[in-house]
């Protein structure tokens, strides 16, 4: 685990990288980290995230900054400005049902090829996948999702790296952080090692590869 | 009383102590202000709570303590958090007893459409596909008619959420059950009468002699 300044980290991404970002309607979004994107204009880039939060928050500043290419999420309903670069073609979004969304993201870090679920069956969000029976019951195949980037936001970060995190602010972050080839975690408060007890240790150590040193 | 507060009211009487209970945005929501007394359930917001309390007070809010709609909210005694895999195994894995959604359309087989009018409302489906798959118990609350058109058809016309069949929807005008897959009147809404339910209904209904006016 390396620790780095916001700039740092953000100058690690290049044009066009996917990322998965943590946070459930900007709760739980490491808002300096995407603040530094912005301000350093990283384009083309895919989001993986839970949604694209509202103008002006969290990942609703990416959409805002039009530096997004993809973004694939469960909800944008309270954000009309993804909705309308949508529809004008200038983002695609692909839809993913929010328990199904969270499932690919653990299949991806868990090393699994996949998950079954039987949400989406008999939906639109069937269409091109395969349906397989298991004891009578039709599920869903759905695939596991990676991105180059995880960036999660914690509670408390030890010096090791070890995360936990507030109330609902924990949301997709945990999973992320399996799930990202390249983890950047930044925290409200950064603590002695020691000071997270090993049972409250929600993200080990060994899965950040940087923390964001706070200003 | 406002059709909304029936709707609320009479959904409340489903809960039973002890229960784990998902409230959807809109008139789902109400349905937490309308408990009978001494009823006490958990409410799951699908963001990562179980213990959901009300609204706080001005200036009490916490930034990290949301709804699974982005509002401030308080935890009640005993609260717990978890991640979105957990809530979502809740969910889906048949332990959340009921969940209460809003509805766009219901078809007279039960089936639910809600989540999205094409090229005119696409939010997302979020967590309903999941909630309607997997929940032990899914209840719509939706007004009976918009702008006097029937929701209740044949037939839904917009995208469905499932296929699973919802077991309930709960209206200002009546309360439906779907037993063998037939839109059944269970209950007739305040000064309601069989007649004026069907006349409000697209769907085939199946109306037994005798329907009782819901309790509230």
């Amino acid at each position: 685990m390396q620790t780095l300044s916001v700039e740092q980290s953000v100058e690690m991404i290049p044009d066009g990288a996917s990322l998965m970002i943590g946070g459930f309607m900007a709760v739980g979004t490491p808002e300096r980290v995407i603040d530094e994107i912005v301000r350093q204009g990283k384009r083309e880039l895919t989001v993986i995230a839970n949604d694209t939060a509202m103008p002006g928050k969290g990942i609703g500043k990416l959409v805002g900054a039009k530096l997004l290419r993809k973004a694939l999420v469960s909800h944008i309903g309270l954000n009309p400005e993804t909705q309308r670069q949508m529809m004008a073609g200038d983002l695609e979004v692909e839809l993913v049902p929010q328990g199904t969304l969270v499932e690919r993201i653990r299949a991806g870090g868990y090393g699994l090829g996949g998950i079954l679920t039987p949400t989406g069956i008999g939906t639109t969000v069937e269409d091109g996948k395969q349906r397989i029976d298991v004891d009578g019951t039709s599920y869903l195949l759905e695939l596991p999702l990676r991105a180059d980037f995880a960036l999660v936001q914690a509670f408390l970060a030890d010096y090791l790296g070890n995360l936990s995190y507030a109330l609902t602010a924990r949301n997709f972050n945990p999973v992320m952080a399996m799930a990202g080839k390249t983890v950047i975690a930044s925290a409200d408060n950064i603590v002695p090692i020691g000071v997270i007890s090993p049972d409250h240790v929600v993200t080990p150590a060994p899965l950040v590869d940087y923390l964001v040193a706070n200003a | 009383m406002e059709p909304q507060t029936i709707i609320a009211r009479r959904i409340a009487r489903e809960l039973r102590s002890g229960m784990l209970v998902n409230l959807g945005i809109g008139i789902p929501t109400l349905v937490a202000s309308h408990l009978p007394e001494g009823i006490n359930v958990f409410f799951q917001s699908e963001n990562g709570l179980i213990g959901t309390g009300s609204i706080p007070d001005e200036g009490m809010a916490h930034p990290t303590l949301t709804d699974a709609a982005g509002r401030a909210v308080t935890a009640l005694p005993g609260a717990c958090t978890f991640d979105s895999a957990m809530s979502f195994g809740l969910i889906r894995g048949g332990h959340v007893d009921i969940t209460v959604l809003g509805g766009l359309q219901v078809d007279q087989t039960g089936q639910l459409a809600n989540w999205t009018i094409p090229k005119k409302m696409v939010p997302g489906m979020g967590g309903a596909m999941d909630l309607v798959s997997g929940a032990k118990r899914v209840i719509v609350a939706m007004q009976h008619t918009a702008k006097g058109a029937p929701k209740i058809m044949k037939k839904c016309s917009l995208p469905l959420t499932s296929s699973r069949r919802i077991d309930l929807v709960v209206t200002e005008l009546a309360v439906i059950a779907f037993p063998e897959g037939r839109a059944t009147l269970v209950e007739t809404g305040p000064g309601i009468s069989a007649g004026q339910v069907t006349a409000a209904t697209e769907a085939e209904l199946v109306v037994p002699s005798n329907v009782p006016e819901m309790a509230l």
